[in-house]
């Protein structure tokens, strides 16, 4: 297969075509349009749907309506069109309506700014709407990933109604690398109860999220939370480095796992025994993965572009039996491998404490 | 081996073009390579950059921020990052749009006026290939093959002109 060189932004839009998404609905945010443009070009040569809507929450519920008619469908927007769309991904996740949200993060509060960020962890891991909802989270960190991970959010998506969303950050979305595209086998679920015609053979199919009867709506509820019990089981995604032996160990995801691998690779190199856990969903957080990483640690290393939002799910993986330290930057500050490194030597230094 | 390069100017001096030119030259290598440009409000006259690495490893922090090469198209850019270049790292700076001078003495600084060559060869805009081969030339850093191919990818085969303009400029900075 031979590589191309390709924006991460660009290069997911294209994986998503690949996928089967035949609908995409967004509004133009930077640093995420990239995504937006590839697919005004592309998308309708593939015979799918390009609409730029109105504004973010048109473009949510227009997929919203995409989805309940069974259609692979798709919106992107960065920080704050994320909050906007919220109360339509709540609908979505209360309709049981599979889709894929890309939030190509920047920095916040309100507008905040247009550099890369980490800052929308707890929105997405957490609450991404109101009610008992939940999405899955993918976390990229390569353009590569990009690709790999927009595939299979499409696909766990329809396998479990549940929207995904591929939280990525604007310099995964702007930076170029060589990537590949898989040859995607598209992996079809049916969709028996998709608002796509009766023909008269059977009864309407209603894509709804409102049950006035309280005992009514908390079985539906229940039932969705049996779902996540069994995504937290069966959908854990993580990847290592150098852990085994590893005695500080670094947790970070996306961008930032990249720049803690160079500070890591540095540690290993003047013989501290550091290692890197790199959740690739953060919802469903890989508890166990993170567990098995730390299992000769004596002190973790939380790393993110923000003030410390993946923190709590670090401690509560490892039951806070090992203590967790933090180091971050935020509001569109990356941190650099050198600072990395240099938290680094000091929990080695304190390691004993 | 890697090699981190920060290409700097004015936004329309071809800033991310010429970073473009030296990844796709990188990934004709056979080695591992990033692009990662300055987003946002820069514009045609905005301040502008582009960090390339090229590597023999898998690419950490695409981010160059102590870089073994610095191209500077303009003095601002030069002012700004002359003081992040590794020490015994490379500086090329065009001295048609840049009359700030090197004070290090632990890098090596090779000047030329690639904006005025490329006007006098009817090369206009072409101060940015003419750089790279000043770069190719004195670092060896990537072959010259390497970088034909990187221009066949970047350019479309729809216009040849261009194509023979950017090996035109690419030697004219080789040869200085």
């Amino acid at each position: 297969m031979e590589k191309m060189l390709m924006k991460g932004n660009e290069a997911l839009a294209e994986a998503a075509i690949r996928a089967g998404c035949k609908c995409f609905f967004g509004y133009p945010i930077t640093p995420q349009t990239e995504v937006a443009a590839y697919l005004s070009r592309q998308l309708p040569k593939n015979g799918g749907v390009f609409l730029q809507a109105e504004s973010e929450v048109a473009a949510i519920n227009m997929v919203y309506g995409a989805a309940a008619a069974g259609v692979r469908t798709m919106t992107s927007s960065s920080s704050p069109g994320i909050s906007l769309k919220a109360e339509g991904i709540s609908y979505l996740c209360g309709a049981d309506l599979p889709c894929v949200i890309i939030n190509v993060q920047r920095g916040g509060p309100g507008l905040g700014g247009i550099q890369p960020s980490q800052a929308d962890y707890w929105q997405a891991t957490k609450a991404l709407g109101h009610g008992d909802s939940r999405v899955f989270v993918y976390a990229p960190n390569s353009v590569q990933e990009m690709v790999n991970l927009v595939v299979i959010a499409f696909d766990k998506a329809d396998e479990y109604r549940v929207p995904a969303m591929i939280l990525a950050d604007g310099l995964l979305g702007q930076m170029m690398e060589p990537v590949s595209f898989p040859e995607i086998s598209a992996n079809k679920t049916e969709k028996p109860w998709a608002t796509d015609g009766h023909g008269n053979n059977r009864p309407h199919n209603i894509a709804n999220s409102l049950y006035l009867k309280p005992d009514v709506l908390e079985n539906s509820i229940w039932e969705r939370d049996s779902r996540y019990k069994q995504m937290e089981m069966t959908e854990t995604m993580a990847d290592y480095y150098c852990c085994d032996d590893a005695e500080i160990v670094v947790a970070a995801y996306g961008a930032s796992s990249r720049i803690c691998k160079s500070a890591v690779k540095a540690a290993r190199d003047q013989g501290i025994k550091a290692g890197l856990f790199r959740p690739v969903t953060l919802f469903p957080f890989p508890k166990n993965e993170l567990k098995t990483a730390c299992r000769n640690a004596k002190k973790v290393l939380t790393v993110e572009m923000s003030t410390g939002q993946m923190v709590e799910d670090v401690k509560l993986a490892l039951e806070c039996k090992i203590p967790v330290e933090f180091y971050g930057r935020t509001g569109g500050i990356i941190p650099t491998p050198d600072e990395v490194l240099a938290e680094i030597k000091k929990l080695n230094e304190n390691k004993g404490e | 081996m890697t090699d981190n390069i920060l290409i700097a100017g004015f936004g329309g001096q071809g800033i991310l073009f010429a970073g473009k030119i030296l990844v796709y030259a990188g990934m004709a290598s056979g080695k591992e390579v990033s692009w990662l440009p300055s987003y946002g409000p820069e514009m045609r006259g905005g301040t502008c950059n582009c960090s390339v690495v090229i590597s023999d490893e898998p690419i950490g922090s695409p981010l160059v921020i102590t870089p073994d090469v610095l191209i500077a198209l303009n003095t601002p850019s030069l002012e700004k990052f002359i003081n992040n270049v590794k020490p015994g790292g490379v500086v090329l700076i065009d001295t048609t749009m840049c009359d700030a001078k090197v004070t290090r003495e632990d890098v090596k600084v090779f000047a030329l006026p690639a904006t005025e060559m490329a006007d006098t060869n009817d090369l206009k805009g072409g101060a940015n290939i003419i750089l790279l081969g000043k770069l190719l030339g004195e670092t060896k850093i990537l072959t010259e093959e390497a970088f034909a191919k990187a221009v066949e990818k970047v350019v479309p085969i729809s216009k040849p002109k261009l194509r023979e303009n950017d090996m035109r400029a690419l030697t004219l900075g080789m040869q200085y």
